[in-house]
């Protein structure tokens, strides 16, 4: 180990063993006001978990320092969060403290459960997975027609200016309460994206590679499979990216509008008229694992698939 | 678009003018499908019961049906002029009232937001602590559905005694601040190792490198930001006045549209936000073209 290791270690060793004394302290279990004393410990600790986020940042090696250091970041603020809400004794309604969070989270499993599957996996994968397919296939069938393309795309990206949600009461109009209308928002909201970067993509291959494959008379079809496709993908997976988180917010949004007694939605808007924040956060805190989730589940799909492309390239570092 | 000469403006017509206008028409004359077709069983049901009657009439009673399950275009369209022109600018069922509310928060979210997002690259850019740790958050916080923490901010803005603009402008300030942010860092970053190791040579300090170099530089990046930004701080604006009671703006009146069934309220509404939304975002288009200008022409 080298010096640079050690002290990095022993930084983070320290700022973790001050946290655990600090939390012993009454002021920061709410037991008494908070001191003068409490205070100066909270800032000390403050400096020493500054301190052991550089240590740690100072690393350019091994990559998952990268890592750790963001996850050190978030544990910092949880952390603190946690202790300036229980010494300030902050209503609950304003602003939870984590632990309650993870408390009630855990409490009402069962309901988040069924609220998660409600929203995530029949509203939000399947509209997803429509809309980007029905994105994916338009852009395929007007490829061969300019005059379909000079006319549709113009009007597919002025979309990307219009709040799209806004159609969700008329969905709920349409579909009902259940969950297909929340669906139909969702396909509604990611079929533009995908529909307008796949034919970026399409576009994307250079005179001279096509005129490679017309040297060697490919077809069109063997022209796209073995060329424009594969060219288009990191415009297609920056458009699913984009729409993972678009169709989170498209079912959720639409529950607002009237849904079935479980979902996401639902629950973030009774919970929050009932004044339940603990509740509230914890469907938040399973929307935005999701949302995470989702997107780095896409990262990997998209390093494995479009690993020639420069932007992956860089990223991973080689 | 420096290396195309300018088309002449017949044969640009012809080039865009003619498909786009065809797919708007297209558009339009499956929209008139669609209300025959969906509005149909409820004419036929409510209008024509009492008489016999042919397609002719059918037709006319889906064009004109009272509440329709689809409205046809002319229909939002005499709304939407109605609600323009019969109500005093100040009356609750004027569009426009609505289109104020609604904008004066997206507005007030976008500057605070795009106004924070600067800040925070500027700082991320600079310190490499903030850039491990913090950067990671934000680019993973986009992946997070934002707006299901409106309803949050709100009770809590609300119980802090803050009340009218601040919380929707807090909402749309939050949708605004992310792609400015990772914009912004990449665009710091943008300039050559020459440029900035030669405002080295000539003893400039980090400021003088931020204000002489790296903002310049980072301009083309912004201004895309912007416009997504402004985007997204309009739909920010309209789902935070959903939890609010529903007593103005946009979307207030398609609440209040959805909850009396009346479509064709909610089409004109839908119609307003989204022209709104696109002068917002040629506004923004139209301040890139005059801060970009000078540049193309260098």
């Amino acid at each position: 180990m080298t010096t640079q290791v050690k002290s990095a270690v022993a930084m983070v060793g320290a700022a973790l063993l001050g946290a655990l004394l600090l939390v012993q302290l009454p002021a920061a279990q709410g037991a008494a006001p908070p001191t003068p004393l409490f205070w100066l410990a909270t800032s000390a600790q403050a400096l020493l978990a500054v301190q052991s986020v550089r240590s740690l940042a100072a690393f350019n090696r091994p990559r998952w320092m990268g890592t750790l250091t963001a996850a050190l970041f978030g544990l910092w603020l949880l952390y603190f969060w946690q202790l300036q809400v229980v010494a300030f004794q902050v209503p609950r309604v304003l602003l939870p403290p984590p632990v309650m969070i993870l408390q009630s989270m855990l409490e009402h499993w069962p309901t988040l459960w069924r609220d998660f599957t409600q929203t995530v996996l029949k509203a939000v994968v399947l509209g997803w997975v429509l809309g980007s397919a029905l994105g994916f296939g338009v852009a395929l069938a007007i490829d061969r027609q300019p005059f379909l393309q000079r006319g549709l795309l113009p009007l597919a990206s002025l979309t990307s200016t219009i709040p799209l949600v806004a159609v969700a009461p008329i969905a709920v109009m349409w579909f009902g309460f259940e969950w297909p209308s929340k669906a139909a928002v969702v396909v509604l909201m990611t079929f533009f994206p995908m529909l307008v970067s796949t034919l970026a993509g399409l576009q994307a291959s250079g005179k001279l590679e096509r005129e490679l494959m017309h040297s060697y008379a490919a077809t069109y079809g063997g022209t796209l499979l073995a060329l424009r496709l594969p060219v288009a993908l990191p415009f297609m997976f920056g458009a699913l990216k984009i729409n993972a988180s678009l169709a989170l917010i498209g079912a959720i949004v639409a529950e607002f509008f009237g849904s079935p007694t479980s979902g996401l939605g639902f629950r973030i808007s009774t919970e929050a008229s009932r004044m339940n924040m603990p509740l509230v956060w914890g469907a938040i805190v399973v929307a935005a694992v999701t949302g995470s989730l989702a997107y780095t589940l896409l990262l990997r799909l998209e390093r494995r698939f479009a690993f020639w492309h420069p932007s992956v390239r860089e990223a991973v570092g080689t | 678009m420096a290396d195309t000469l300018p088309l002449p403006l017949g044969e640009r017509l012809r080039l865009h003018g003619l498909p786009v206008a065809s797919m708007v028409l297209l558009v339009l004359l499956l929209w008139y499908g669609g209300t025959w077709l969906l509005n149909a069983p409820g004419a036929i049901e409510r209008v024509l019961r009492d008489q016999p009657w042919g397609w002719q009439d059918l037709f006319t009673a889906t064009m004109a049906m009272e509440r329709p399950v689809l409205p046809a275009p002319h229909q939002v369209a005499a709304d939407f002029w109605s609600s323009l022109v019969d109500w005093p600018l100040d009356s609750p069922r004027n569009l426009l009232f609505h289109v104020a509310v609604t904008a004066e928060s997206t507005l007030w979210g976008f500057v605070l937001g795009s106004l924070l997002g600067l800040l925070l690259a500027v700082c991320i850019v600079h310190s490499r602590t903030l850039d491990r740790a913090l950067l990671p958050w934000i680019v993973a916080s986009q992946s997070v559905p934002v707006l299901a923490i409106a309803p949050i901010v709100l009770v809590i803005l609300g119980s802090l005694g803050f009340a009218g603009v601040a919380p929707k402008a807090v909402i749309a300030m939050y949708l605004c601040f992310f792609p400015v942010t990772v914009a912004m860092v990449q665009g710091l970053r943008s300039p050559l190792r020459i440029e900035t190791e030669m405002l080295h040579t000539y003893a400039a300090s980090r400021w003088q490198a931020l204000w002489l170099l790296r903002l310049p530089a980072s301009l083309p990046f912004l201004f895309p930001a912007l416009r997504v930004g402004i985007a997204a701080g309009l739909v920010g604006a309209m789902v935070a006045e959903l939890p609010t009671g529903a007593q103005a703006g946009l979307g207030a009146r398609l609440l209040t549209g959805s909850y009396y069934g009346n479509t064709v309220q909610i089409w004109s509404a839908l119609l307003m936000s989204a022209l709104l939304g696109l002068v917002l975002t040629s506004v923004v288009a139209a301040l890139e073209h005059l801060a970009l200008r000078q540049r193309r022409q260098a």
